[in-house]
């Protein structure tokens, strides 16, 4: 087997051996009508950064909630520290110091950040020195450079500090093996450097690190050793310093990908076409009561890509809230394609050729506990052909999702799959198809449309959004991906404090310009 | 301020604290039910039961008895709750209506002068069954703080009162330490929060839910013993008029910390004391409906002002009324 063969050559070389963690042989799990984890050879070396990617769906988390205990593999041993151990619950993985950040936050928002690290752990005593700890954690934090409060509330934190939160829960319990599932999807540019300092850090003092993500740039910055998973089996594993990007990216994909989406970029269509949505002097108030969206002028111009580029937090999700009916402006005025739309419901919207891409599609854009076309029917059983006279069709919803699936790639055994068994790209690509294919709008709002997203999904919706555009389509686009914006945007709006600080146009972009922009406020003087 | 003034303010506000503390013992209780994520609306028929046994009990044993039995009593209730609601996860709001009409039953039936003759005779023979038919109890004896009893004021309001009024103040004080500083307590609201969570923490979710509803369903049965024999020990049926449900507000009323459950609860003790003096003085008197209204209408006009206040956003637990179960 291929890792075998790299120890051996390890071995060989002159720098220090590494010496193996944890082994994973065999390792095979089945879910019904999917083989995850195909056979997997998986091993993770004393103090490494060890990057694990794949397309969605290749079973990279499959194979994490294996070692942490949350999935029995059906075949397949684990050895830790040389010994084979059997791990039947997150406790036990916890107690052989394996610790897991999910995909998703697992805390609790109402509780401080000290009460979330320190719930249920060992040799609390019952009536805790919460002073104490509280010095603790501050302690840590200030180890790896976090300026983090141990007395804040878990709700009112930024992604990044949920994501030390989550990491302080691992730390004091003495984990010396993270397993750290896409924890840079969440993260702006600036916190994600800010993480592999940390991953650095804690490689540098013995720990091993597993980083998931679909990022090739981040797995070769930060990784000390490399395995590429695809459809269930891993194809690829090797020190990071010896591999390439065409050749990971070739061994996600199988196939080469274009790289270039290039040709078919716009930038130069006449901005003085009629703008399909113009935002004028709109202030929203946000979920903390004061405003999120200060005096906000913005138009979207048929056929033209505008981007959003901010820090999270900064207001672009309560303006694109206001803007797609979901949250009721406080001044201001909002017009699609001429017809005042100010206040007007999501529906009402919906039926005037606005279609929304809402952030976290997990948790806003499908029921996870419906199939995957009762998902679908949610969306359209309203309307014509799908029903008459409030009596479902339900063949033509299943025929449409059947198409919506294969167009998009949906990557599920049936249609009658409950979204809940998705991968979290998949997830995504199921909302994108659902409303490009039951829908023909004039404006797509979409709020962070790439995020945890593999490359070949990425590239799939950039392309959506480009051939929107050539359709005369307009679109607005959150993205926390400077280069994302970059790449697909005419025009670029950028928020600070509430506030648009600057619209730059593509050709005078440079992501040193906007990480100015967003990161101080400073304006580029352009005029919205 | 005179003498006279001074000592109508005294008795209002003694009155205050000796009406709040029915609702103050049952929603300290409800506190910690709902922190856990299990919403008790069988309040109602629990503290009847309370009322009903602490008025035999009494009658049999004497009030310590009585009070224990009560407690006892609700705990029973708080056990077949946490059955229904926890382990066979049936809707909460269900169970709970269900257990209220239970107990307004059931205590009504053994409130029933022959029923109550039959159960005092059965209690302890030796006492006369006549007793049972006149529906009355002994009191609590007013229990004076001394020297805090001396207190202009506060001496009279707070410390000249029956034990289960200071009872009803140490088990806020104690189940607020208990929900805020200890281990338990952060379990608790965790599993109220987040049970799939508090679970994969090695929460043990359904002990901590069971605790919780028996916790609060005792409390609820000595809310019931201290209505009848620490503040109106003369039984007639639907003794309770609605209290239960009005604890219940008052838990929200007190945003889920017992310690606001004090100010709520005499606050509250306040508005239905003043009810019964507003008529002295003339007002309302051909149309009393109106005044018996006026603790209804302060309790929806609060909730209608804190949840504006809050924008919407009331802390409540974010498990409350769901149940939870293992599997994904
Ligand atoms: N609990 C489950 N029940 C049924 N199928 C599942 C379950 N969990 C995962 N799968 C399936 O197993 C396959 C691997 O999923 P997994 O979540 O491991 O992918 P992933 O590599 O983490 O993808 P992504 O990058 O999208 O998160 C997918 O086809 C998925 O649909
Ligand atoms: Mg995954």
């Amino acid at each position: 087997m291929e890792p075998m063969t790299e120890g051996l050559l390890q071995n060989l070389s002159p720098s220090p051996s590494p010496i193996p963690k944890i082994e994973m042989r065999g390792i095979v799990k089945r879910f019904p009508g999917v083989l995850a984890n195909d056979n997997v050879d998986f091993t993770i070396y004393v103090g490494e950064v060890h990057a694990l990617l794949g397309e969605n769906g290749a079973g990279k988390t499959t194979l994490m909630n294996i070692l942490y205990g949350i999935y029995t593999p059906d075949a397949g041993v684990i050895r830790i520290n040389g010994s084979p151990v059997r791990l039947r619950s997150p406790r036990d993985a916890i107690k052989l110091g394996i610790g897991m950040v999910h995909q998703d936050f697992r805390l609790i928002e109402a509780h401080t950040v000290t009460e979330n690290v320190f719930l249920n752990f060992d040799g609390l005593g019952f009536i805790p020195k919460w002073s104490a700890l509280e010095s603790r954690l501050e302690e840590i934090a200030a180890n790896y450079g976090w300026r983090l409060n141990p007395r804040a509330r878990v709700g009112d934190l930024s992604p990044g500090e949920k994501q030390q939160v989550e990491l302080l829960k691992l730390l004091v319990r003495g984990a010396d093996i993270l397993l750290l599932d896409e924890p840079t999807s969440v993260l702006t540019p600036i916190e994600t450097k800010m993480l592999f300092k940390t991953m650095r850090r804690m490689a540098e003092e013995g720990k091993s690190i597993v980083l998931i993500t679909h990022k090739l740039s981040e797995a070769m910055s930060v990784s000390d050793r490399v395995t590429v998973m695809r459809r269930g089996r891993v194809v690829l594993s090797k020190p990071t310093r010896e591999a390439t990007v065409e050749e990971l990216s070739t061994a996600m994909v199988g196939t080469q990908i274009a790289n270039s989406l290039g040709q078919e970029q716009a930038g130069t269509r006449s901005a003085d076409s009629a703008p399909v949505l113009r935002v004028s002097g709109l202030s929203v108030i946000g979920d903390e009561g004061v405003l999120a969206v200060r005096d906000v002028d913005l138009s979207v111009n048929r056929g033209e890509i505008v981007g959003v580029a901010g820090v999270s937090g900064n207001g672009q999700i309560e303006l694109v809230e206001a803007i797609v009916g979901l949250r009721k402006p406080l001044r201001g005025r909002i017009v699609l394609n001429g017809v005042d739309v100010t206040g007007a419901s999501p529906r009402k919207l919906m039926e005037l050729g606005l279609t929304y891409i809402p952030p976290e599609g997990k948790k806003w854009g499908i029921v996870q506990e419906l199939s995957i076309y009762e998902n679908i029917a949610l969306r359209i059983a309203r309307y014509e052909p799908y029903s008459r006279m409030g009596v479902i069709n339900w063949r033509r919803i299943m025929e449409v999702s059947e198409k919506v699936v294969s167009e998009f790639k949906v990557d599920t055994a049936s249609i009658k799959a409950r979204a809940s068994s998705l991968s979290g790209g998949n997830v995504q690509r199921l909302i994108l198809g659902r409303e490009l294919t039951t829908s023909k709008p004039s404006l797509l709002v979409a709020a962070y449309p790439t995020k945890g997203l593999d490359i070949a999904a990425t590239d799939h919706v950039k392309r959506i959004l480009m051939r929107l555009r050539a359709e005369n389509v307009g679109v607005l686009m959150l993205s926390e991906d400077l280069d994302e914006i970059l790449e697909l945007s005419d025009r670029i709006v950028v928020m600070y404090a509430g506030r648009v600080v600057g619209v730059v146009r593509r050709s005078e972009a440079t992501p040193e310009l906007l990480g100015l922009m967003m990161s101080r406020g400073v304006g580029a003087g352009a005029s919205p | 301020m005179t003498v006279e003034s001074l000592s109508i303010v005294e008795a209002i506000l003694s009155s205050a604290v000796s009406a709040g503390t029915i609702y103050l013992i049952a929603s300290v209780g409800e506190c910690i039910t709902e922190r856990a994520g299990v919403i008790n609306l069988g309040l109602e028929g629990i503290m009847a039961m309370g009322a009903i046994t602490s008025f035999l009990l009494t009658l049999a044993y004497g009030h310590l008895v009585a009070i224990i039995g009560a407690a006892l009593v609700g705990a029973v209730f708080g056990l077949l709750h946490a059955l229904l609601s926890v382990s066979l996860r049936l809707n909460q709001i269900v169970v709970g209506l269900a257990i209220t009409w239970l107990g307004l039953g059931l205590s009504g039936f053994m409130g029933a002068p022959e029923v109550a003759r039959g159960l005092l005779k059965a209690l302890n023979p030796s006492v006369p069954e006549y007793l049972a038919e006149l529906k009355q109890a002994p009191r609590l004896p007013e229990m004076r703080m001394e020297p805090l009893s001396d207190v202009p004021l506060l001496g009279r309001t707070l410390f000249s009162q029956n034990a289960l009024v200071y009872f009803g103040l140490a088990s806020a004080l104690v189940l607020w330490f208990i929900l805020f500083k200890t281990r338990w307590g952060l379990s608790l609201r965790s599993v109220g929060e987040n049970p799939a969570l508090a679970d994969t923490a090695g929460i043990n979710i359904f002990a901590i839910r069971y605790l919780a509803v028996i916790v609060g369903s005792s409390l609820a049965g000595v809310a019931g013993a201290y209505l009848f024999i620490g503040y109106q020990p003369f039984w007639v049926e639907d003794l309770t008029r609605s209290r239960g449900f009005i604890a219940l507000s008052l838990v929200i009323l007190s945003s889920w910390s017992p310690l606001r459950a004090i100010a709520a609860s005499f606050l509250f003790g306040g508005v239905e004391t003043l009810q019964f003096r507003i008529p002295l003085r003339g007002f309302g008197a051909e149309t009393p409906q109106l005044v018996m209204m006026l603790p209804y209408i302060i309790t929806i006009v609060t909730l209608i002002l804190i949840s504006l206040a809050s924008r919407g956003r009331i802390p409540a637990p974010a498990a409350l009324g769901k149940p939870y179960s293992r599997e994904e």
